[in-house]
C-alpha cells in the first residue's frame, strides 16, 4: 500500500514547494485539499487543476466504457469503433459517457451480461477489473456475470466527478454520496496512473531521484498530488 | 444429527458449497491504495469498527494479504465485487 501512515503523517514536499508553473492560488488550493464541513465536503480548484482531474477521470471512464457491450479483444480499440460520428462531436474524454444505448450489444450490456471472461489485456483495465478467483475458470465465470456492473459503477462514479467539477474550477461542494463517488473515481485514476508509471512501494524515493527533465516527471507530480487529494478526502469523510 | 424424516426434500444447495466450510474474501496488498483509504473501505463495506479495520489494513500491508470476511460463497463474491468497486484487489477462495 501507499506509504502514508495510518495516522496521516503527511509529507508532501512537492506541494510545499510549488515550481514556477504553479500559481500561488493553485498551490493554496492544493495544500488545502478536501475539507469536511457541516454542509458537505468542500474544495477549491484552479482551472488547470480542474482540467487535469476532468481529463484523467474522463480517460478512465472512456477506457472502462469502451468495453461495454463489446466482445473480448475489442475493449481498448475505441478508435475503430462504429460510433465515429459521436466520437468526432464529443469532447475528449466525455464522449463515451454520453453515448446512447441503441444497439443490441449495448442493450445486452445494460442488462449486465458480458461475453468477456478473460482478464483484460490492457494492464490498466486488468487492474481496475481484476480477477476474483486465482482459478482461471472460476474467475471467468465470475467475470461473465459481474464485469459489466463493475464497469458501470466505475463509469457512474467518474460521471459524478465530471458533473460536479466545473471545467473552469472554483469552489466544489459535495454531498456525502457524491464525495464517495469522488473517492472511488480518484482512486481509479491513481490505480490507472500507478500501472502506467509502474508505481511501487518505493514511489517516494523514485520520485525524489527522478530527473526533472524526465518526460514522466509531470505525471509523477500529478500522481503525488492526487494521492494527497485522496488522503484529505478520506479524512474529510472519516 | 438431523431428526427430519428421510422423505423430506433437502434444500437446493450448490454441490460445492456446504455451510460448515465457509468461503473467504482475501484482500491483497498493492502499492497504490492508501492505507487510510483501505481502512475507510473496510469500515464502510463491512461496518467494522475503526480498530478492526485498521488491524486488517495493517495485515494486508505487512503480510501481503488478509482474510477480510468469511461465509457463504455468494456473500464472498458480493464482497469481492464491492471491494473491486473501491479499487481494492480482492479474491474469493475456499477456506481450507
Amino acid at each position: 500500500m501507499s506509504g502514508i501512515g495510518p495516522e496521516g503523517s503527511a509529507d508532501f514536499p512537492h506541494l510545499g514547494e510549488p515550481d514556477d508553473s504553479v500559481s500561488a492560488a493553485e498551490a493554496a488550493g492544493a495544500v488545502a485539499g478536501f475539507r469536511g464541513t457541516r454542509r458537505g465536503v468542500t474544495i477549491w480548484f484552479a482551472p488547470s487543476q480542474a482540467g487535469i482531474i476532468r481529463s484523467l477521470v474522463g480517460q478512465v471512464a472512456e477506457l472502462l466504457g469502451s468495453g461495454e457491450g463489446s466482445s473480448p479483444g475489442e475493449t481498448s480499440t475505441d478508435e475503430t469503433s462504429t460510433d465515429e460520428t459521436r466520437s468526432e462531436e464529443a469532447r475528449p474524454g466525455d464522449g463515451p459517457l454520453e453515448r446512447s444505448w441503441g444497439s443490441p450489444e449495448e442493450f445486452a450490456a445494460n442488462l449486465g451480461l458480458s461475453e468477456s471472461t478473460a482478464l483484460p489485456e490492457d494492464p490498466v483495465l486488468a487492474r481496475l477489473l481484476p480477477d476474483a478467483y486465482t482459478d482461471a475458470e472460476a474467475a471467468g465465470d465470475f467475470r461473465r456475470y459481474t464485469e459489466q456492473d463493475l464497469r458501470s459503477g466505475k463509469v457512474a462514479a467518474a460521471r459524478t466527478v465530471l458533473a460536479t467539477l466545473p471545467e473552469g474550477g472554483g469552489q466544489v461542494r459535495l454531498s456525502a454520496d457524491d464525495a464517495e463517488s469522488w473517492l472511488r473515481a480518484l482512486n481509479d485514476v491513481r490505480l490507472a496512473l500507478g500501472v502506467r508509471l509502474s508505481v511501487t512501494e518505493d514511489f517516494e524515493e523514485r520520485m525524489a531521484r527522478l530527473d526533472p527533465d524526465d518526460p514522466r516527471s509531470a505525471y509523477f507530480w500529478v500522481y503525488d498530488w492526487l494521492t494527497y487529494l485522496q488522503e484529505t478526502l478520506v479524512r474529510a469523510l472519516s | 444429527m438431523s431428526v427430519a424424516p428421510a422423505e423430506v426434500e433437502r434444500p437446493d444447495i450448490k454441490q460445492d458449497v456446504t455451510p460448515d466450510t465457509p468461503w473467504v474474501t482475501i484482500v491483497w496488498n498493492d502499492p497504490v491504495n492508501l492505507m487510510s483509504y483501505v481502512t475507510y473501505v473496510f469500515q464502510t463495506v463491512f461496518g467494522y469498527p475503526k480498530r478492526k479495520a485498521n488491524k486488517l489494513m495493517l495485515d494486508v500491508h505487512h503480510k501481503g494479504r488478509a482474510v477480510v470476511s468469511s461465509g457463504a460463497r455468494e456473500s464472498m463474491e458480493r464482497d469481492a465485487q464491492v471491494l473491486h468497486g473501491y479499487g481494492l484487489w480482492a479474491t474469493v477462495s475456499h477456506d481450507s
